[in-house]
């Protein structure tokens, strides 16, 4: 619909909407995140929704302790291997539509903890996430930005056609894989329909070879 | 001289007389939940309310700090320190700093002892804030009691950024001194937090120190004897709430702790409402260190200057240094053979050794105490697991 | 605190114990006192209690690890060169065993002195890990104690309840070993080098191999 004539017809009283907009409106702005966090990033997570930085004036008010009430989940922390189990079994038990962020270095790569034999390295690799949040800790500010990131994409998902989000779909995933202990390792190390090494010309450090196809 | 006599709950693991089986529920408490003192999880065996077992499973966070240590140089490890205690970078700092000096013979000029004090308080005073806002939200008062501590904490940590560049991960400590010097007006504002500090400190006493509910929840629960106290390890407050008198800035004079007068509460219940009083208590002996601190800082370089960081080689040895952090015994024990990176490299967790005593203070509580109990220990999952 | 005096009173009151005095060349000045495994037990229940020493409180257990290692010293041997007896310089190799060394630092809480270090070895690093506990002495060797099993490997008798701390149970390495490889999971490194770029370029040819195999196939 033509702005000006929105505009002109909110004037008089009359509000004109899609159905696309309403649903995502309140989506967005009633995003209720779980009660997760792991490690450093937790802290400052809890530090973004006390008085300061307050993340309840975004609609995520309230934090839910159970998974089943969820909509969002921060991953804050780092995933070890013998946590990542149980983040993908709450990640299954969160209903549909449920998003991930990935916050902090630790979460989205492993971060200064790479070299650990205990540590997973991304938690992308065994569930799809939305919003990835640099930094260690990355600061509640950061959080807050990432948080407005999310809101902008479920904004723009439409209700139908290929790109409708997956509890539209009836026939898109919404659980995926629990890793198992090994003897030495998780079982398996990755999801592969979820996570392929990204394509990047990998080269000497210090080198001016690096480059991506 | 029996090895018979030491007082302990129980030893052994089997199965329960009493109650029969089917009437118990195992209840897995964690490692997601509500209270957050990170990834812990805890097996609980219940008779109706009450604990008839609870076993501990650690290592949700294991971060193979330990074995990063040993390809890293010794500098390099000094990041990964403050991520262990995440609330309280600063200290963990010191104490590796401490520990490297002990093992080099590294000597720290007045002014980064200074600093290293007055950086070192403050921080204990914003994890000691938190840690009664984390006790008083644990046991269900949503948020108000965490939110006027989180409300002090963010002036420290705006402190903190002013002076090193970070909220949390401050990386202050170098061997033989601090990483930077104070900025123009950072000590006035300084002095100005800690000035405001002790009203603080009384509008958070009036609203709970007698608040019928704390006090009903909190005392006589948990009660941790003198004996089991030093038997088991505890430090910190936790073991000064039992009535040990032992902290370690007095019996070690580590720094210049020294030339300063504080006191040290004693707590005679060693129950919850006794550690979180004692904690209150430290806080003031705290806003008095620092006062005093502020008022005499020298000039002068802040760090040795014949320490030389580049090829830094220790000679081949070991040393064991340890700090009173806020929540106890904080230690590092270093062993080199003359490289640059450390032979080994172990961090004596306060959090993970004052949780042995976990399941002897929880036996006969109900589950509800679990929680207030826990909170009361003052754990933080990236020291326990490392 | 003198710990020749102590290492004699200790040697004097606990019978058929021998302690070894190892010394410390850092400038820590912290010395230890090596004991073996029969009679740690009652060396620490002595250290515990006796009135001048009154060691109640174990602050630290930890575990460090000494894999073999060869040692090359040159010895001058007495030979027959070219018919004629001569005195030759030769290297001659040992192999010095590995074993696993366990490190209490105990403190006392009565007298406010300390440290004394008290440290065990196990006979080699394969299957004679075993070591007694020091649990029913310190109660604080309990957990710690548990993570040097989970981490090394060392056994110890006598712990009431010896299970692996930190590590999962069905994990089934000791990863603070020196000799421990860990799982290879590094296929995607932005800035690799040395023995990271040699792992991140072998994973990097095997996921090209299954991603043409996979293109081909469609």
């Amino acid at each position: 619909m033509d702005e000006k004539l929105k505009n002109e017809l909110s004037r008089q009283g009359i509000f004109t909407t899609t159905l696309q907009e309403l649903y995502n409106w309140g989506r967005t702005n009633s995003i209720w995140p779980l009660n997760f966090g792991l490690a450093c990033c937790a802290i400052e997570m809890i530090a973004t929704t006390m008085a300061r930085y307050d993340m309840a004036r975004f609609g995520a008010e309230v934090f839910r302790p159970s998974p089943r009430q969820a909509d969002l989940m921060i991953v804050a922390g780092t995933v070890t291997k013998k946590m990542a189990p149980l983040v993908v079994r709450l990640y299954n038990q969160m209903p549909e539509p449920k998003y991930v962020i990935s916050m902090g270095a630790c979460a989205i790569s492993g971060g200064p903890f790479k070299q650990g034999y205990n540590v997973l390295k991304g938690i992308d690799r065994f569930i799809p996430v939305d919003v990835y949040i640099p930094g260690c800790p990355p600061r509640p500010e950061a959080l807050l930005d990432a948080f407005m990131e999310l809101q902008k994409k479920i904004d723009e998902q439409p209700l139908t056609g290929t790109k409708r989000p997956r509890h539209l779909n009836a026939g898109g995933p919404s659980e995926y894989a629990v890793p198992r202990y090994g003897a030495h390792d998780l079982e398996p190390t990755k999801d592969p329909n979820l996570w392929k090494p990204p394509l990047v010309q990998i080269a000497q450090a210090g080198t001016d070879e690096s480059g991506s196809h | 001289m029996s090895t018979a006599t030491l007082p302990t709950a129980h030893f052994d693991l089997e199965p329960m007389t009493g109650p029969s089986k089917e009437q118990l529920l195992e209840l897995s408490m964690g490692p997601q939940h509500p209270s957050t003192h990170g990834v812990f999880r805890m097996k609980v065996v219940l008779d109706g309310e009450r604990v008839v077992r609870l076993k501990p499973v650690f290592g949700y966070l294991h971060r193979n700090h330990e074995k990063i240590a040993e390809s890293e140089t010794y500098l390099g490890s000094m990041p990964y320190t403050d991520r262990l205690d995440y609330m309280c970078s600063i200290t963990n700092n010191w104490a590796y700093a401490l520990a490297v000096e002990k093992l080099a013979g590294i000597q720290v000029p007045e002014r980064a002892e200074y600093l290293r004090v007055i950086t070192g308080e403050l921080t204990r005073l914003q994890n000691h804030a938190c840690l009664i806002g984390f006790l008083m939200q644990d046991m269900g008062s949503s948020g108000t009691p965490l939110m006027y501590a989180f409300r002090e904490r963010e002036k420290i940590l705006d402190l903190f950024e002013a002076l090193t560049g970070a909220r949390m991960m401050c990386n202050y400590m170098r061997f033989g001194g601090c990483r930077v010097d104070l900025p123009d007006g950072w000590l006035d504002q300084a002095k100005k937090v800690v000035a405001d500090f002790p009203r603080f400190l009384d509008e958070y006493e009036q609203l709970l120190v007698s608040n019928e509910i704390l006090m009903e929840r909190t005392q006589d629960v948990g009660v941790l004897s003198r004996e089991l106290a030093v038997s088991a390890g505890i430090s910190g407050p936790m073991a000064r709430a039992s009535g040990v008198d032992y902290d370690i800035r007095k019996v070690d004079h580590y720094s210049i702790y020294d030339r300063f007068t504080f006191r040290v509460p004693l707590g005679s219940h060693g129950d919850v409402y006794d550690r979180f009083m004692v904690r209150l208590l430290e806080m003031r002996e705290s806003v008095s260190i620092l006062e005093q601190a502020m008022r005499a800082v020298p000039a002068g370089p802040i760090v040795d200057p014949k320490m030389k960081i580049r090829g830094f080689r220790p000679k081949p040895g070991e040393a064991y240094g340890r700090i009173e952090a806020p929540k106890g015994e904080l230690g590092f024990y270093l062993v080199s053979d003359g490289s640059p990176n450390p032979y080994r490299y172990r961090v004596r967790p306060p959090s993970l050794i004052n949780l042995t005593v976990l399941e002897d203070l929880c036996l006969g509580r109900n589950v509800a105490d679990i929680v207030a109990i826990l909170g009361s220990i003052d754990i933080v999952l990236g020291e326990v697991d490392r | 605190m003198n710990l020749e005096a102590i290492k004699s009173e200790i040697e004097a009151n606990v019978p058929g114990c021998r302690l070894e005095l190892v010394a410390n060349p850092s400038p820590s000045g912290q010395h230890s006192l090596r004991t073996g495994a029969e009679h740690a037990v009652a060396v620490a229940v002595y250290l515990r209690d006796a009135e001048d020493l009154r060691f109640d409180f174990c602050s630290n257990v930890t575990g460090i690890d000494w894999p073999s290692r060869e040692v090359s010293e040159k010895v001058k041997v007495r030979k027959l060169v070219d018919g004629v007896e001569q005195e030759v310089e030769e290297i001659r190799k040992t192999t010095l065993a590995g074993s696993l060394e366990v490190v209490y630092h105990l403190f006392s809480v009565e007298k406010k002195h300390g440290p004394i270090v008290l440290r065990m070895r196990t006979e080699d690093r394969d299957s004679g890990v075993h070591l007694p506990s020091l649990t029913p002495v310190w109660r604080s060797a309990e957990l710690q104690e548990r993570e040097v099993f989970d981490l090394f490997g060392v056994v110890f008798d006598g712990h009431p309840d010896l299970r692996r701390l930190l590590m999962w149970p069905s994990f089934t390495d000791h990863p603070m070993r020196r000799d421990y490889v860990g799982p290879d999971d590094y296929e995607y490194e932005p800035t690799a080098h040395d023995e990271v770029l040699r792992r991140a370029q072998q994973h990097r040819s095997e996921a090209d191999e299954t991603q043409l195999g996979e293109a081909e196939g469609r």
